[in-house]
């Protein structure tokens, strides 16, 4: 009687363990880098990698190209730029890394039909696809978001890399409706 | 043979007080006003600082633009990037103990603002001046 006790409690625990950790591969895989997330976070959301092809992140995360970064300068000193452009091609949307996450392999067909990568996500194909349907109102004219680039301003879930439609609310909009 | 207590207050308070008048500076800005004199400043002022930090100029959009743009006019209060909308934790040491207390930090945003603000790389006495103003905060 007791051993059939632990053993349910025992799955129980595993069960809930690995629901708590299951990877969202429907999604983007999540940033586990520390200085990765607080560089990059210092200013907006810490992207994940696997938001652009490794080709766009290197176009981005060049010296040159960081001390104007969008208008701003964001240079980083010789050893934490590595270390992120390290980062960046390790667990870039075409890296063997975001193999299995279905959103950053849908960045990464779109990006081939462009013989040119971008730096910005903005730019990506599929972003540019997915919400080409959302009037400026809702974005560029909205004062609680500004930009497309604002992930975080309408997707509640995106510092976990969840993009789902299910977890947006438009500020001044409500919740996403098709 | 006991010690009278009031010697031991004495003691207490003079050591409160002496920790008092040096606890405004770190060693992180001890060094780099060293550091800024080797390179040619010297004097720093608070008050040139508090200038320097609330000095306006016009930006590529000709709207006037400086510090506390983006910082707020408090140094109290969290501020707020003027493009990202990212909120900035206050820059006053003395509610934000963080600050100032970590060379490369304070050298990597000195070279990244003063570029966005003013257009161009601060100077060592500027630097030196408004860290002077900063950690009076």
């Amino acid at each position: 009687m007791k051993k059939a006790n632990i053993l349910i409690a025992g799955m129980f625990l595993l069960n809930t363990a690995y629901a708590g950790n299951k990877p969202n591969y429907g999604e983007v895989k999540p940033v586990e880098n520390k200085q990765w997330s607080e560089e990059c976070s210092a200013c907006h959301i810490a992207y994940q990698p696997g938001l652009m092809t490794k080709a766009s992140w290197n176009k981005l995360l060049d010296e040159t190209a960081l001390s104007d970064h969008f208008g701003q300068d964001a240079s980083l000193d010789s050893s934490t730029l590595k270390e992120i452009q390290k980062y960046a091609n390790e667990e870039a949307a075409d890296s063997e890394n975001a193999k299995q996450y279905k959103r950053s392999q849908k960045i990464v067909l779109s990006t081939q039909k462009n013989s040119d990568a971008t730096s910005r996500i903005t730019l990506t194909k599929y972003i540019q696809r997915v919400h080409h349907e959302l009037s400026p109102k809702k974005i560029a004219q909205n004062q609680k978001v500004k930009s497309l680039s604002q992930c975080d301003a309408c997707h509640t879930e995106a510092k976990n890399g969840v993009y789902d439609e299910d977890t947006v609310e438009i500020p001044n909009f409500g919740k996403y409706r098709d | 043979m006991k010690k009278p207590i009031y010697k031991n207050i004495i003691l207490a308070c003079l050591l409160v007080s002496s920790y008092c008048g040096t606890a405004s500076a770190t060693t992180a800005t001890e060094e780099l006003w060293k550091q800024y004199e080797s390179e040619g400043a010297k004097n720093f002022d608070t008050k040139r600082g508090e200038e320097n930090w609330k000095k306006q100029v016009k930006n590529e959009e000709g709207k006037d633009f400086g510090c506390e743009s983006c910082h707020s006019k408090d140094l109290k209060n969290k501020g707020q990037h003027v493009k990202t909308n990212k909120v900035i934790e206050p820059m006053a040491p003395s509610i934000n103990p963080e600050r100032l207390t970590d060379v490369k930090k304070i050298e990597k945003w000195f070279k990244r603002n003063c570029n966005d603000a003013w257009g161009r790389a601060c100077t060592a006495q500027e630097k030196g001046d408004i860290l002077k103003y900063l950690i009076k905060q």
